[in-house]
């Protein structure tokens, strides 16, 4: 087990993980603690499978050993799964219950994901979920779906809510503040359920 | 001085500020772009920056700077040093009276490259420094010195980091910039600068004289290090340093490369107070075979004895179990776990609304039986849409093709490149098509821009690096020029006429070219382009597939028939391409969305 808290990002290229990924790390600064990360760049992007590699009081190398991450913080559900075997075994998945089906599946007629067995192999993890299509509409723009989520699995990360809704004040374009301030509350609303052990909606 | 939580690129161009750098150049290429991307957008800049047309061009433009008595910088990835390998190894001889730092950026594990090659060999191959961060604040501070480590020897140094070390992030302490004075001046010396053979052969006897004092230097400087503590060493070098650092027990020496030429005295004495030693580095053995040579009886682990694999990167995990088949506990154990298998895959596709599919879509029903070479660009992923057939490097879309075409095969060959990569090194090749008499179709996929690095601009988008208006470069004209004398623009949006264009092409003799053009649909939205959704009529839709074999990401199946997401960037192909005349244009006004 490493001597840092892991936590891995995942997603869809054009998510918003390297935002997401910043405010982390800029949290970190802000408390005076180390951090490492590692992310997706280049053509990769163009709508693929995303990944970002957080260690938060990391010191040395940015890539999180499978089955080390403390936490997974899934974009989508589809991709929550495809990379659940980083999650340690104490670990939580924070994920958005909604996903978008890849296009290879109707190019080449793989078989269609649906959601009821996604959540179902999921509840194999400590998993919860959170609907950040609806809450960052909610918020006043589904473009805050990132940081929805990073309000969400706040009750999970060993930073403090101030910290992180400071780095999304510095982070975030500013005309777009007060929908991103309102997005980390909503999400932290909607993650609050899952620490009571019931799953989220 | 101050804390920061940087990207790798973005350490390194802080870096160079410090230095202060006078002089950029670079050709975008993952992991490299974003340093100059970072350098071209500070206000108030006091040095010269360039995007270049090819790495070749940025390497010559950055060596005379130097000449000038200028601290340069020329950025590219790895594959790019192929490119300026022709300057790059007479460079060493030349020497420079400024700084000159090469940044060539490896890619182990080929994330977003061709190949997986190591840029230290091109610095053994030519004798000249290499530095190789094993961390993003050594690569902010090697980058920072090493314009004074190329004038304290006046040779070029090769800055080599990898994918890891871009594109981390990690806290980063940062100094401040520093202002620009230097004015470049070149002072005539053909003894150093003309190397005809009386000249180069005493400027190779001058290189190579500088090399032991370099080597020691290096070690001076501490870029190679030594901490012995046990009877078993580990030896290590760029990013693998690190991982080696985070698990290793506090009983095993550790000796840490972080610059070449090595010392081969200086290592020999750290190696023969070890029993056995592990060498752990990506890519080439080259810190192992250095090892190796100073070694004698000393037993050497590492890719020569399948250890450590010499393909793709190394990671904490892969360290830990590398270590543990050597015979070292690794600090930390980390849990076997395998990922779920039967999810499907999600590679990276062409946007919604890019230019190329339609055109790859059109080539593939005008020439059913064609052969299609093509390049290095996002349009690489027209692999997925089955109309790519070839890829080896920049600009090999032209000669591959022209060479299948000499070979005796008689169907058409229809190659793709993009604008920027026509540009690179594209030219020459179409030269020799025409020049040679070459059967065969090109068809540039003119974006307009240098997309899949990040959006760079080049010769044909109409401004510099800075944003300043330049003269946008015909490419029609360089066609002509080079001899073509079929050369068609088309709108790959409309379909009609792309597919007549591609058919009167097929009907031509020799070298044909058609121009797609269309802006990078990206970089359409960034400027506000809207031109509004389409959807689709379930009542008329017949569910037959079509429009879903076109792979556009914003058309999904919904209850068996088609649907339009709000991915849907408005370019309407698929509305011509719908046999059942389903898809129109979204009958809602615009702007209530």
């Amino acid at each position: 087990m490493s001597t840092s808290f892991d936590v891995l990002m995942v997603g869809i290229g054009g998510q918003g993980i390297i935002l997401a990924s910043n405010i982390l790390g800029e949290a970190c600064l802000a408390e005076g603690r180390s951090v490492k990360g590692a992310e997706t760049h280049g053509m990769a992007q163009r709508g693929g499978s995303v990944e970002g590699h957080i260690r938060i009081d990391g010191k040395f190398g940015p890539l999180i050993p499978p089955g080390s991450a403390r936490l997974i913080i899934a974009f989508d559900m589809l991709e929550a799964l495809r990379y659940a075997h980083f999650l340690a075994p104490e670990g939580t998945i924070v994920s958005n219950s909604r996903f978008v089906v890849p296009t290879p599946v109707y190019m080449q007629g793989f078989p269609v994901p649906d959601e009821v067995s996604l959540r179902e192999r999921l509840s194999a993890w400590s998993l919860c979920l959170v609907d950040a299509d609806r809450i960052a509409a909610e918020a006043g723009s589904s473009l805050s779906q990132n940081v929805v989520m990073i309000g969400a699995a706040s009750w999970f990360l060993p930073l403090e809510p101030a910290s992180l809704l400071g780095a999304i004040e510095r982070l975030v374009p500013r005309k777009t503040i007060e929908i991103n301030r309102k997005a980390f509350e909503l999400g932290r609303a909607a993650g609050e359920k899952c620490r009571t052990g019931r799953q989220g909606a | 001085m101050k804390t920061q939580y940087l990207l790798g690129n973005e350490a390194i161009a802080h870096g160079c500020l410090e230095a202060p750098v006078d002089f950029v150049t670079g050709y975008p290429g993952t992991p490299s772009s974003e340093v100059v991307d970072i350098l071209r957008a500070v206000p108030g800049r006091g040095y010269y920056i360039e995007w270049s047309v090819n790495e070749k061009v940025a390497f010559e433009n950055a060596l005379s700077a130097a000449w000038c008595g200028l601290r340069a910088l020329c950025t590219m990835k790895h594959v790019g040093l192929n490119v300026a390998a022709d300057p790059l190894m007479t460079s060493a001889y030349t020497g420079v009276t400024g700084g000159l730092v090469i940044m060539s950026a490896d890619d182990p594990f080929a994330h977003s490259s061709q190949n997986e090659q190591d840029s230290r060999c091109y610095a053994l191959f030519s004798r000249l420094p290499c530095l190789d961060p094993s961390t993003i604040q050594e690569a902010h501070d090697m980058v920072r010195d090493a314009f004074a480590l190329s004038e304290q020897f006046s040779l070029p140094v090769i800055f080599r980091p990898t994918t890891r070390i871009c594109h981390s992030k990690g806290d980063t302490v940062t100094g401040e910039p520093v202002r620009n004075t230097r004015k470049g001046e070149f002072h005539k010396d053909p003894r150093q600068y003309v190397v005809i053979p009386a000249h180069t052969r005493i400027l190779h006897k001058k290189l190579n004289e500088k090399q032991p004092a370099l080597k020691k230097a290096l070690v001076e400087k501490g870029y190679n290090t030594a901490v012995i503590r046990g009877r078993r060493a580990v030896v290590a070098s760029g990013i693998a340093a690190a991982y080696v650092q985070e698990i290793l027990p506090d009983d095993v020496s550790f000796i840490k490369i972080g610059a070449y030429p090595i010392d081969e005295e200086w290592l020999a004495a750290q190696i023969s107070r070890h029993e056995k030693v592990l060498v752990v580095e990506e890519l080439h053995p080259v810190v192992e075979e250095a090892v190796r040579q100073v070694a004698g009886t000393i037993p050497v682990s590492g890719k020569k004895n399948g250890i450590v694999p010499y393909e793709g990167e190394l990671s904490t995990a892969s360290v830990a179990g590398i270590m543990k088949s050597f015979g070292i506990a690794p600090r930390e154990e980390y849990p076997v776990t395998s990922a779920v298998a039967d999810l499907p895959p999600r590679p990276p596709i062409l946007c919604a609304g890019c230019m190329h599919r339609p055109v790859f879509y059109t080539m593939r029903r005008v020439f059913r039986d064609g052969i299609y070479p093509s390049d290095i660009g996002c349009y690489t992923l027209g692999l997925q849409l089955g109309a790519v057939d070839t890829t080896i490097c920049m600009g090999a879309a032209v000669t591959v093709a022209s060479g299948i075409a000499h070979s005796g095969d008689a169907r058409d060959i229809v190659a793709t490149i993009g604008d920027s990569t026509f540009l690179h090194s594209g030219i020459p090749g179409l030269l020799n098509a025409v020049y040679n008499g070459a059967r065969m179709i090109l068809v540039i996929l003119d974006n307009r821009i240098t997309a899949m690095t990040g959006h760079q601009p080049n010769p044909a988008s109409g401004v510099t690096a800075c944003g300043e208006p330049s003269p946008q470069v015909s490419l029609e004209a360089i066609c002509r020029a080079c001899g073509v004398s079929w050369v068609e623009t088309v709108d790959p949006y409309d379909l009609v006429s792309l597919m007549a264009t591609l058919r009167a092409a097929k009907d031509q003799p020799g070298v044909k070219v058609v121009i797609a053009r269309q802006p990078c649909v990206i970089m359409a939205r960034r400027a506000n382009l809207r031109r509004g959704r389409f959807e689709v009529d379930p009542a008329t839709c017949t569910a037959c597939g079509v429009c879903i074999g076109f792979g556009c990401p914003a058309i999904e199946k919904r209850d068996d028939k088609a649907f339009i997401t709000d991915l849907c960037s408005g370019c309407g192909v698929c509305a011509q391409i719908c046999p059942a005349g389903a898809i129109r244009k979204e009958s809602r006004a615009e702007g209530k969305r």
